[in-house]
């Protein structure tokens, strides 16, 4: 009978879920479409250009004609790494505010060029560079030092191949902390949670039953999103797979019980839906899904690595990147296997049922 | 004020026929306060096994609270509650597996299908119904691949009384089971309620509906004020009023002010046993109206006392309750 009330309650979370179209768009197709766009914006393709405009005046000079022709020329090749057209003169600073082009080249009358760009921009470092390269040989400059380009494309380095990981751990947390705070809480407010405690139910299967019906879940996020990422977007998995696998679950069981403890209290959806935002806002910025967390100053760096968010996108990106054993990334299973029994303690001793 | 006045008894206490073995819920000095508000105040029931009883009151009686003290949802502030014998604090496990109940405000699972709701709650008593069978008790087999949402007032209801049916409980609670509902609806969950009662099941209900608790319960217990006013059979507590029928006249506007002699005439007509002034006129408690009638009209007449309206209607629980309080049932 036990079995039977566990497996009813799980399948009733299943069916509820699989019922509500908008969860499952969010949970399964939004990821998907999110790393889809990512992958045609980080496509693979040739060495950045650098985009040049310009400023042509009303009647050009010889040296005005002279760098716009060398700026021509190379722009037409097919390998080209500058890629320039002409402006009017007083749109100089709007096409660099509005990014439409990393560098502002302008013919000084009489010779010289004046380079127009943000220092705090890369691609306006690099179209500088390479902009003054190109005029400065084709006006004679010879280099003195010889050189040759040893290029490598490493699988693995694209910033999709960065993502997809940590696309996945966010995924995760915020599927298991949602599901769980909406379902409970809408339990809570149409006073179904007290109709169920009022019945012989297991208060304990109960909650069991949230955790199970996320770990079905998560399988099915699991095999959508890395299967897209290795067939479509060929994601590379250096790890073992199920060391991915137990990192995984581990997360969602961790961010499961952190959902229960979010929602152990409140009555309303918009009580709650506050509460969880303000659970995951500070970890979508500070645990390193889009961008590496080690870019935060090292003063906060204890506090950003002990986020849950982080340990799961580290382990995540350390077994599929860097083929991490478990053992490797035991320090982050371990932050989040505290985060589990902490938060399921927590949740327990103050979860209202009516 | 005006009850004193005019005789009616302001505490009935009428004993019901039952041997304190069989009871099936035993409630003594229940007090239950939310803050400053006391919802229920030294509250005493007996409902014996076998029986329908009924908590008739208005809304904000306590009627709600103290149903959900003897569920075992709340805790009381003081007084004793045992249900089949039990105790909450002792034996709650026990106890789960023994009672039904349908709550006030619960919705189900909107995205669930009756079938589904009531597998779920079946799954949760060690021993209880065929599904099957509560869904067509219920009369809802056509429906029971609809998912709850789709379902009306009427069914959603029948849906709750087949998850608190499932358990196969020897007690049933049913709060206010049909509030909100259609006429339609309301006698079609009657009419399940009178099926369950002939199964010989123990049935504890709250209602606001004077019609509802005198067609469906055995004893009834009037609640105002968190406690109880008046206990008996629908029979006795009609019988308790002096009187088999109320006479209504209608002066079209407040008769206190008015008339304040000739309604102190009024009440003190040879066979009125009791009465107030209404909104709109005077309400007359009367053993025989024909007795009444012409006296009245005569008194009327003399008086100068416009009436438009005259209505007699035979004696109901809510004359009962406006005797008792001075109050409409439905005032709340």
């Amino acid at each position: 009978m036990r079995i039977a009330s566990l497996e009813q309650l799980t399948l009733a979370r299943f069916r509820e879920f699989m019922r509500e179209p908008e969860a499952v768009f969010w949970t399964f197709v939004f990821p998907l479409l999110l790393a889809g766009g990512l992958a045609v914006a980080f496509r693979d393709k040739a060495p950045e250009q650098a985009i040049v405009a310009l400023v042509m005046p009303d009647a050009p000079d010889g040296n005005a004609s002279q760098v716009d022709a060398a700026l021509s020329a190379a722009s037409t090749s097919s390998t080209a790494l500058v890629r320039s057209r002409r402006i009017p003169a007083d749109s100089a600073n709007e096409v660099l505010r509005t990014g439409t082009a990393a560098l502002v080249v302008t013919a000084q009358p009489g010779g010289g060029v004046e380079y127009r760009y943000d220092p705090a921009r890369p691609e306006g470092r690099a179209a500088r560079q390479q902009v003054d390269d190109l005029l400065q040989r084709v006006a004679g400059r010879q280099d003195v030092v010889r050189f040759r380009d040893v290029t490598i494309r490493e699988r693995g380095s694209r910033y999709i191949d960065f993502f997809l990981p940590g696309l996945l751990a966010m995924n995760i947390m915020g599927s298991s902390i949602w599901s769980l705070a909406f379902a409970i809480v809408t339990q809570r407010n149409k006073k179904l949670l007290k109709r169920l405690v009022a019945t012989p139910m297991s208060r304990f299967e109960y909650l069991l039953s949230f955790v199970l019906s996320r770990l079905v879940f998560l399988g099915l996020e699991l095999v959508a999103l890395l299967g897209f990422g290795v067939w479509v977007l060929d994601v590379p998995i250096r790890g073992a797979i199920v060391s991915l696998v137990v990192m995984a679950f581990v997360g969602a069981a961790a961010f499961g019980a952190i959902g229960l403890l979010v929602s152990s209290r409140s009555r309303t959806v918009e009580g709650v839906s506050g509460l969880t935002n303000f659970v995951m806002l500070p970890m979508w910025i500070f645990s390193g899904v889009f961008f590496s967390s080690s870019n935060f100053p090292a003063a906060i760096q204890p506090v950003v690595q002990a986020l849950p968010l982080t340990a799961l996108v580290n382990g995540m990106r350390a077994i599929m990147l860097q083929g991490a054993s478990l053992v490797t990334v035991a320090p982050q299973l371990t932050i989040l296997a505290a985060y589990l029994v902490v938060s399921l303690a927590v949740a327990l001793k103050v979860f209202r049922w009516q | 004020m005006w009850r004193d006045s005019f005789g009616v008894h302001s505490r009935l206490t009428l004993m019901i026929d039952s041997k304190p073995s069989l009871l099936a819920l035993e409630v003594t000095g229940l007090r239950k306060a939310y803050g400053d508000v006391v919802a229920v105040n030294g509250l005493d029931l007996q409902v014996a096994a076998g029986q329908c009883f009924g908590l008739l009151g208005p809304n904000g009686a306590g009627k709600t609270t103290t149903i959900e003290i003897c569920e075992g949802l709340t805790t009381a502030d003081s007084g004793t509650v045992r249900v089949l014998g039990r105790t909450w604090e002792t034996d709650a496990t026990w106890l789960r597996h023994r009672i039904g109940m349908q709550l006030q405000e619960t919705q189900l699972a909107e995205k669930l299908t009756v079938l589904e709701t009531v597998q779920l709650f079946r799954s949760f008593y060690e021993r209880g119904r065929d599904v099957d069978a509560v869904i067509e008790l219920v009369q809802l087999n056509e429906k029971r691949s609809a998912r709850v949402n789709g379902l009306s007032g009427g069914q959603k209801q029948r849906l709750a009384l087949a998850c608190a049916l499932v358990g196969d409980p020897e007690l049933l609670f049913l709060d206010e089971p049909t509030t909100g509902l259609d006429p339609q609806s309301r006698r079609q969950l009657w009419m399940l309620v009178e099926g369950l009662k002939q199964e010989g099941r123990t049935i504890v209900l709250t209602t606001h509906y004077m019609d509802e608790a005198e067609r469906l319960c055995d004893n009834i217990a009037i609640v105002d004020h968190g406690t109880v006013i008046a206990l008996g059979t629908p029979r006795q507590l009609i019988a308790s009023l002096g009187a088999d029928n109320v006479i209504r006249l209608g002066v079209g506007e407040a008769a206190a002010e008015l008339h304040p002699v000739a309604m102190a005439e009024l009440f003190a007509l040879p066979n009125v046993t009791g009465g107030r002034p209404t909104a709109t006129g005077y309400e007359l408690r009367v053993n025989t109206v024909q007795a009444v009638l012409p006296s009245l009209l005569s008194l009327a007449t003399s008086r100068g006392i416009q009436w438009s309206e005259l209505s007699t209607h035979s004696a109901t629980l809510e004359d009962v309750f406006v005797a008792l309080t001075g109050r409409d049932l439905r005032d709340g």
